[in-house]
Formats: structure tokens, C-alpha cells, sequence
């Protein structure tokens, strides 16, 4: 498709640059400090649009960087050139000064709802979710009982159940583990219900004439067949899990933990903390998902999903 | 790793197959084990509400030097005022107390609560999933777009953006904006990228034989957006409004968390967990199940039909 395009691309792009060029215009005959704004952003695009036409392989993945970094320069100049108060936007300087100066305090904060909470629980609500697969994977009836069960559950509000599970567990990690157990269990048993059932009746066909008995069958041929659809399941709830910890916290917690931190802070209106506990977690879930996908990678290497 | 986390984020976004099938069909096949895990669940919590209750009962009687019998036991344990674990009964009861007991308008009313949570969310979802299509379709047309933004839109999906959301309420309360706006704001934002990512796989779902008879035809972008690009991707538009839809109620209740907030599903929620007021929290949840499984059944409702009638479902 894209090369479909391509032979239209000089034409587009001078009106993109006489777009760009007229838009700064206007704003700078509106204001100043817009039209520097409005500059700022064109160049970014304009760089883009070079690198998306010319820049070859290396300036395509250089381009969502560019773009990145746009937005975080149009942040901070638009911080500074209208004079925002930081209890309102703080700019990304002052964010990441926050970020390292706090870097102590918020990796404490980490370690108890990541570790403690959001890991523990996920851990825990797979690994349960996992064992009812197998459980019910002998009785259809209960499979065709649990899954519009399980699929109804997965789109409620089920952080809801927070203030719930902390009056029942206190205010420890052990709510917040609980309340990312229930989260994470029903999009991961609906996954692995999936999983078990997507061989085919050819292959355990295969697995009959060797004469595997059901758990020889499970191990060497379902269980592997099924790990597509489980690592699809665990890679969706990483980020669920971290939100139940971080909300759970909300309702109730010890005196550190990044939903605490952030509600304190939010209270305080100390605006850069609670920034630099949001890039905490970003920057966490990110690396939680990568973790669960390289993880993936190596043990579903065989799917044609995985292949470069 | 791009390319691998679009294809699963997109993945759980695809109809299941389940879900295609009639729902007429789907029902009679399943309703009795439905029923039989349902009955199960009820099952297992009353016998949960009597032995967490319990040692409340036994405390009390205790104290009073009195011994209960299983039955006193076991009456008690159902109609405590503040127990650890409501019995179901007890929570359809202060469901219907709250959405008949008295009138609309009062603060009890969970009909005003739910209503209250209901338009946040419907404007936050109408607002996200506009943004989302309407970028979706800019994306599939420009190249520079697509090689900005969707890197962003997928990486953006492993953050954990609801922790947001109390900050989002405060910082725009203390700049004068209060009452629907922020709320919907929040859910807009978490229905724009499951609708974003849904709508740019969808865009592209035609295959290329398609395009070239577009081609052939000398039809311009408009038309084939229109008469061909559109069409096609509404499977997919549905499937990710669904999951839009069931992320904006979860970002409006996130949303009416913080202190200060008096309205709502979610400040139930929470002023029920600050006065230990536990059936009210139970019924707020089931108030926000409910709702949530209404709209995710009318947007599936809406979906049959309009797909029905362009004969795309099977």
C-alpha cells in the first residue's frame, strides 16, 4: 500500500511545507510565543516527513524518536514561554530534576506496589487462572459454564473491588496483590481455555497413536500449543496488574507505594513528584511488557507470529 | 518488538469467535451451563458470607455472655448491618431499595448516581472514539502520521494510564474546570487507543486485489475511504468500542475517586469504604456491572444488526 503512495510524495510535500509554513504565519500574527510553538511543531513534522520519504531504514525508527522529542520540546517551551505554575504543568526539566533527585523515595515506592503488589498478585492470579484451565479442560460443560462467564467479567469495572479487598486484607501489599489476582484471572483463564483447545483434531490424532495417555498428550502437545494464547493473555494484564496495585492504593495503604505517593502528592500539589512517579510507572510497565514479550519470544520461538 | 506488540494488541481486539455467533444461538447452547456456574457462584457465597461474618456474631455473644445456636448462627450472619461479606440477597436488596426506594433526584438514588457515571462516560467514549477514527484515518493516509504516531499509540497501551486520573480531576479543578468535563476527559483518553489501533488495522483490512479495482475504477482517496476502506473496517471498529466502551466506564469510576468527589458510581465507592459501609459498596459495584454489561451489549446489539444488514455476519 504504502508503495501505492509513494510516487505522490514531492507533490504532497510541498503542499505539507506550504500548509506548515502558512499555519506558522497565522500564528505568529496572532501571538508571538504561538507562532514559536506552531514553528517548533512544523519542524518537528517537516523532519519527519524528510526522514519518512529519504531517510531510508535507520531515519524511518528515528522517526517516532523525532516525534517523541517534538512533543517534549513543544512541553517544555510552552512551560516556560507562558509562564505555567508548576502546581498545574510542571515542565519536563523540572520533572526529570524531581525524577533523579527523588530516585531513592520512588524506587522504595516501586518495590512495594510492583514487587509486592502488582508481581505477587499477578503471579498468583496466572498461576491460579492456569490450574482452572487444566481443571475444567475435561468438562465442556463447565468450559461453555466459565467462559461467557469469564469474557462478562473481563469488561466490568473490576477495580472496583478495591476498597473491598483492602477493608478484607488490610492495607499491605496482601490487598493489593488480591485485588491484581482478581484482575488478571479472568482474561488469562479465557486465553488458556482458548490455548487448550486450539490443536487440531489431526495432531492429537498424532498423539493417540504413539498411545499418550491425556497427561503425556497435555505436556508434550496442548500445554506448548496453548503458550501463544497464555503469553497473549499474560502480555494484557502486565499493565492491569500494575493499575489494580496502583489504585488499590488509593483506598488505603502503608506510607509508601506509587498510589499513595501519587494521592499525597496530588493533595500537596506537588505537581513534579507525582510526574516523576508517572514516569516511574511507565517506564515500569514498559519494561514489565517487554520482560513478559522477550519471554514470549523465546518460548513460543516456533509460532509464524514470532519469525523475523 | 514493534512489530510483535501490534499484532497481539490488535489480536485481542478481533471479534473472538464465540462472539460472532447469533446470540439466540450462543444462549440456547449455553444457558444451562451458565446457569449451573452462576448458581455455583451464589452458592459459594453465601457459604463465604457465613463463615466471614461469623466471628463478628460469635464476638457479640460472647460479649454479652450468651451462646448462639447454628440457626441464630447462621440467621445473624445474613442480616448484619455492616458485614465483612454482604449476602447476595442483601446486595439485590439494597440494588432495588436504591433504584426504587426513592425518588431520582435523591442522594441515595443510585439511579442518579448511575446516571451521573453514565453521561461522563457516554461523552468520554462519543469524544475518545471520534479521536480515535478520526486519527485513524489520517494515519492510513500519511506516512510521516503513521511512523509518528503508532509507535506511540502501542507503547502507550503497557502504561498504566488510569494512575493518572485523580491528577488529571484535581490539576483541572484547581483551573476552574469541574463536574463532567475531566471525567470524561479520562475516559476519553482510554477509549481513544483501543478505538485507534482497532481502526487502523480495520482501514487496512481490504486486501490488495480490492485497492486496484478501486484503482481501476480511477476512484480517489475520498472513495475509497467511503465505498470501500469504511465498509470493511466496521467489524473491527465494533470490536474495539466494545473494549472502548467497557475502558471509559472503568476511567469515569476512576475518575470520581478522589476526595471531593460527591457524585457518582465511584464516590460511592469510596465514601462506602470510609464509613466501612459495605452493601453500599456492593450495590455501587453492581450498579457500575451492570451498566457496563449494558452498554457492552448494545454496542454488541448495534454491532449484529448493522453488520447483518451488510451481510457481513455469518
Amino acid at each position: 500500500m504504502s508503495a501505492a503512495v509513494a510516487p505522490e510524495a514531492p507533490r504532497s510535500d510541498r503542499a505539507a511545507l506550504a500548509f506548515w509554513a502558512g499555519l506558522v504565519a497565522l500564528a505568529l500574527l496572532w501571538d508571538a510565543r504561538l507562532g514559536a510553538l506552531a514553528a517548533l511543531w512544523a519542524a518537528g513534522w517537516l523532519t519527519n516527513g524528510l526522514l519518512a520519504w529519504w531517510g531510508g531504514p535507520t531515519g524511518r525508527t528515528a522517526i517516532p524518536l523525532v516525534f517523541g522529542a517534538t512533543l517534549l520540546a513543544l512541553w517544555e517551551v510552552a512551560v516556560r514561554l507562558y509562564a505555567v505554575p508548576s502546581v498545574i504543568l510542571p515542565a519536563p526539566s523540572a520533572i526529570g530534576a524531581r525524577f533523579a533527585a527523588d530516585l531513592p523515595m520512588i524506587l522504595s515506592d516501586l518495590w512495594q506496589t510492583l514487587v509486592k503488589g502488582a508481581l505477587t498478585g499477578w503471579l498468583l492470579g496466572a498461576a491460579l487462572a492456569v490450574l482452572t484451565a487444566i481443571a475444567i479442560d475435561r468438562s465442556p460443560f463447565l468450559q461453555r459454564g466459565l467462559l461467557p462467564i469469564g469474557n462478562f467479567v473481563a469488561a466490568l469495572p473490576i477495580v472496583g473491588i478495591a476498597p473491598i479487598l483492602v477493608m478484607w486484607f488490610g492495607f499491605d501489599w496482601q490487598s493489593k496483590a488480591a485485588v491484581v489476582v482478581v484482575m488478571v484471572f479472568f482474561p488469562i483463564l479465557v486465553n488458556m481455555v482458548a490455548g487448550l483447545a486450539a490443536t487440531d483434531a489431526l495432531q492429537r490424532d498424532q498423539v493417540a497413536t504413539w498411545n499418550a495417555g491425556y497427561w503425556q498428550a497435555l505436556g508434550k502437545l496442548r500445554l506448548p500449543a496453548a503458550m501463544p494464547f497464555l503469553f497473549n493473555g499474560l502480555k494484557i494484564t502486565t499493565t492491569l496488574a500494575l493499575i489494580g496495585a496502583i489504585v488499590a492504593e488509593f483506598f488505603g495503604s502503608p506510607t509508601r507505594g506509587m498510589g499513595f505517593r501519587i494521592s499525597t502528592a496530588v493533595g500537596q500539589m506537588d505537581l513534579p513528584l507525582v510526574w516523576a512517579e508517572i514516569l516511574m510507572a511507565a517506564l515500569a510497565g514498559s519494561a514489565f511488557y517487554a520482560i513478559v514479550a522477550l519471554a514470549e519470544r523465546r518460548v513460543t520461538f516456533w509460532h509464524p507470529s514470532q519469525r523475523q | 518488538m514493534g512489530r510483535v506488540m501490534t499484532e497481539t494488541t490488535v489480536s485481542t481486539l478481533t471479534p473472538p469467535r464465540a462472539a460472532r455467533r447469533g446470540w439466540a444461538g450462543q444462549a440456547g447452547r449455553s444457558a444451562l451451563p451458565v446457569l449451573t456456574v452462576l448458581a455455583a457462584i451464589v452458592v459459594a457465597w453465601y457459604l463465604a458470607a457465613v463463615w466471614m461474618n461469623a466471628p463478628w456474631v460469635r464476638d457479640q455473644a460472647a460479649r454479652a455472655g450468651e451462646t448462639v445456636t447454628t440457626g441464630q448462627l447462621l440467621r445473624a450472619t445474613m442480616a448484619q448491618e455492616r458485614p465483612v461479606l454482604p449476602a447476595p440477597h442483601q446486595v439485590a436488596a439494597a440494588l432495588w431499595e436504591g433504584v426504587t426506594g426513592q425518588s431520582v433526584t435523591s442522594k441515595r438514588s443510585l439511579v442518579r448516581h448511575g446516571w451521573i457515571t453514565l453521561s461522563a462516560t457516554l461523552a468520554g467514549f462519543a469524544l475518545g472514539s471520534a479521536a480515535g477514527i478520526l486519527l485513524a484515518v489520517g494515519i492510513v493516509h500519511s506516512r510521516v502520521m503513521d511512523l509518528s504516531i503508532m509507535p506511540w499509540a502501542v507503547a502507550s497501551q503497557t502504561i498504566p494510564i488510569l494512575a493518572i486520573a485523580p491528577m488529571v480531576i484535581v490539576v483541572l479543578a484547581s483551573v476552574g474546570v469541574t463536574g463532567l468535563l475531566p471525567k470524561a476527559l479520562i475516559s476519553a483518553w482510554l477509549s481513544f487507543f483501543p478505538v485507534l489501533v482497532g481502526m487502523v488495522k480495520g482501514l487496512r483490512a481490504p486486501d490488495p486485489m480490492q485497492f486496484d479495482l478501486m484503482r481501476s475504477w480511477n476512484a480517489n482517496g475520498g472513495q475509497v475511504l467511503r465505498f470501500l476502506r469504511f465498509p470493511s473496517s466496521l467489524p473491527w471498529l465494533f470490536a474495539s468500542l466494545k473494549v472502548a466502551i467497557a475502558a471509559a466506564l472503568v476511567g469515569t469510576i476512576v475518575g470520581e475517586l478522589p476526595a471531593g468527589a460527591t457524585q457518582g458510581l465511584g464516590a460511592r465507592l469510596l465514601s462506602g469504604s470510609y464509613y466501612g459501609q459495605t452493601i453500599q459498596i456492593w450495590s455501587a459495584l453492581f450498579a457500575a456491572a451492570i451498566l457496563a454489561a449494558g452498554l457492552v451489549w448494545l454496542i454488541g446489539a448495534v454491532a449484529r444488526l448493522t453488520l447483518r444488514r451488510m451481510g457481513l455476519a455469518r
